[in-house]
């Protein structure tokens, strides 16, 4: 056996296949990917939260969001933003391309405090493609959990991502969906303008004590969003968030995503609302 | 742990005879500068208390190398950097980091690099006399109770030899005649005497036990904007730190081609600009500011995933590289006064 079968290496990227990509919106594509190893995309496991390393050879390697649910396995969907040199590279890719990846990494959602509870997902803007996996994995699990609300919020009409999809799940009578943008720009928009935290006067009465919420959005956007759920009375540690910084290994190892004294890479990115009060620097 | 004695005279064959057992390296000097590299002779190995310019880490987390190859058919891992290694003449705190950067680099997942460099070397640590800037004492390093093979206590007369795994043994049992197992009152004696006066030769010290919560209660403190607008960014601290083990990965394609090449990793440092760990939104003078804050909460408060202890061996090569006197001694004592160093 050669040293490279013996070896564990929890840096090798695997081949993965694109097998559809289309465009959300402009410089935003929605990617499905399977590994070229069957058994590979099957055992792939992960929890709503995570996230995967996406490399390219010769251009480089990024983490991204997996946006898709573990509960339809088999292929990894994610949303990308072209923002630099990757990503550059990964939209010049076409169907059928190679791709690599590793992972899951991250610490993902705590599911457990949700069972059984009424759930409130508030995503701004590029927040909504990490959200996308837990709002599709508590579809796919519907009985485990109560009340579920979906507050979606983008700058105005043409920047607002899935919206094919969310507007089907907006006729389901098992979600609650309320969509704003901060403008209507288009003129065609049906639903409410202004910005996200607008949308929580339109929430039926929340009773605090049964209630999980899961946030992901700009930076800008926590401030105003925990502001509102606060006044809910939701306990600060029921309060789920989503937070990126620079990752370069995902695995605790090069210390690019170290904050205080824990590794955001392996620690989260998901911290709870009280997390954040703690390690200070988090938002 | 097993200690035997071993006369002076016979240092010199039982090193050069561990050849065996893997290529030689240590301390030696190189074009003046005092470096961890291959030794071809005897009379190379600098064996007295001088720190090397860079850390032990830079044998066991490279500054660069290549991680993979790759090419059309995917990446292959590159282990082309193992080499059985045998590591004379490592300092006690130069072991403590070493142990401390294994609490990053072996934990799960472990680092298959890393990991591979470490169970391919062999580490025979040496005494040392406490240097103009050493620190150990205060940070509790002076001493090693593992993470070595064998560790030579230089008692001038004699060795002190500790026997810290089996692999250490097999040295020994190389040249079992130049071993005493007789290890006396007197001997002890002098052992003890030598520790004596080794702590009473520590020039500098500084309150590295208070550190965690001075550093937690200055969370705001104004001495951070002092250090920050002070501070290079030349990230010297990082290189010769050996608890530092950030670092970057980049793809280098092979000249002439669009799809063969390597992955390489080298060090990184936080002390960069470029490191990016504020994006946006904060102007560079508080950016920097948050770096050494995060720099010195690794190394004198917590550091990194779960691990209670700070990684600062003292080892001093801060307090000797930074050129704008930034370092565990002036920031530790700024903040314990709260004030800042006189200019
Ligand atoms: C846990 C995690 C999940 C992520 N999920 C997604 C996702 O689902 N979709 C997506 O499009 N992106 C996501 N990102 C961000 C993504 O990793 C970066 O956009 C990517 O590194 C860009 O690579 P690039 O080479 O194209 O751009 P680069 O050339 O590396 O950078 C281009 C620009 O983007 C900025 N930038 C790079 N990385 C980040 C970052 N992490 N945060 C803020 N700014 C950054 C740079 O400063 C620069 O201005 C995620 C990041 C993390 C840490
Ligand atoms: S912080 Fe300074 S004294 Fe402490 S280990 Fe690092 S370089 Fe040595
Ligand atoms: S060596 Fe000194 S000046 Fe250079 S980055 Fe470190 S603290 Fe800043
Ligand atoms: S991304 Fe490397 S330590 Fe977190």
């Amino acid at each position: 056996m050669s040293l490279s079968e013996q070896i564990e290496n929890p840096f090798l990227p695997e081949p993965a296949r694109i097998v559809r990509q289309y465009d959300l919106i402009k410089d935003h594509r929605f990617f499905q990917i399977r590994f070229i190893d069957m058994n590979r995309a099957m055992s792939f496991d992960y929890v709503p939260g995570q996230f995967a390393m996406l490399s390219i050879p010769g251009v480089g390697e990024a983490p991204f969001s997996i946006s898709s649910t573990p509960s339809r396995p088999g292929i990894l969907e994610m949303g990308i933003r072209r923002t630099g040199n990757l990503t550059r590279a990964l939209f010049k890719k076409k169907d059928n391309d190679i791709v690599y990846l590793r992972g899951p990494y991250g610490n993902g959602f705590k599911i457990e405090p949700m069972v059984e509870r009424d759930i409130i997902i508030v995503a701004g803007g590029l927040g909504v493609i990490p959200l996308r996996s837990i709002l599709y994995f508590v579809l796919d699990n519907r009985d485990q959990f109560d009340e579920l609300y979906f507050l979606y919020g983008a700058r105005n009409p043409n920047e607002f991502l899935f919206k094919n999809e969310f507007f089907q799940i907006k006729a389901r009578e098992d979600i609650d969906c309320l969509y704003s943008v901060d403008k209507d720009t288009t003129g065609d928009w049906t639903e409410n303008t202004g910005v996200v935290t607008s949308l929580f006067q339109k929430l039926p009465k929340i009773d605090p004590q049964t209630t999980t919420a899961v946030v992901c959005g700009p930076p800008i956007m926590y401030k105003f969003v925990i502001k509102e759920l606060l006044k809910l009375k939701i306990p600060k540690n029921m309060i789920q968030m989503t937070l990126e910084r620079r990752m370069k290994c995902g695995v605790g190892k090069c210390g690019h995503c170290a904050l205080d004294h824990i590794y955001t890479c392996i620690d989260g990115p998901i911290f709870t609302y009280w997390d954040t009060l703690h390690f200070r620097e988090l938002i | 742990m097993r200690i035997l004695k071993m006369k002076p005279d016979f240092l010199k064959e039982f090193l050069m005879g561990l050849e065996g057992f893997g290529a030689l390296y240590g301390p030696k000097r190189q074009s003046g500068i005092l470096k961890y590299a291959p030794i071809e002779s005897y009379d190379e190995l600098v064996l007295d208390g001088e720190n090397t310019l860079l850390p032990l880490k830079r044998l066991f987390h490279p500054m660069r190398f290549d991680m993979f190859r790759f090419d059309s058919r995917g990446f292959e891992a590159d282990y082309s950097i193992f080499e059985k290694r045998v590591i004379i003449g490592v300092h006690p705190c130069e072991i403590h980091g070493i142990l401390k950067l294994d609490e990053v680099f072996l934990v799960h997942p472990p680092d298959p690099y890393y990991a591979g460099l470490r169970k391919n070397s062999a580490i025979i640590g040496f005494s040392c006399l406490p240097a103009e800037n050493a620190l150990c004492r205060s940070t509790g390093t002076d001493i090693v109770a593992e993470g070595f093979d064998l560790f030579f206590v230089d008692l001038t007369d004699f060795y002190l030899v500790w026997v810290g795994s089996s692999f250490g043994y097999d040295m020994i049992l190389e040249k079992e005649d130049f071993f005493d197992e007789n290890v006396t009152h007197e001997d002890i004696q002098i052992y003890i005497e030598w520790r004596e006066k080794r702590n009473r030769m520590f020039k500098k010290s500084f309150n590295f036990r208070d550190m965690p919560d001075i550093i937690e209660l200055s969370y705001k403190s104004e001495i951070w904007d002092y250090f920050g607008k002070k501070c290079l960014s030349c990230g010297q601290c990082t290189m010769v730190c050996p608890t530092c083990n950030c670092y970057n990965v980049t793809d280098v394609l092979d000249l002439a081609t669009e799809t063969s090449g390597r992955r390489e990793r080298m060090w990184d440092s936080c002390m960069f600009a470029d490191y990016s760990l504020v994006a946006g939104g904060h102007n560079f003078r508080h950016a920097r500011a948050d770096r050494l804050k995060l720099w010195y909460t690794h190394k004198l408060k917590a550091f990194a995933h779960k691990y209670g202890s700070p990684a600062c061996v003292g080892c001093g090569r801060c307090v000797e590289t930074c050129p704008v006197d930034i370092n565990v001694l002036t920031v530790s004592e700024a903040l314990t006064s709260c004030e800042v160093p006189e200019e």
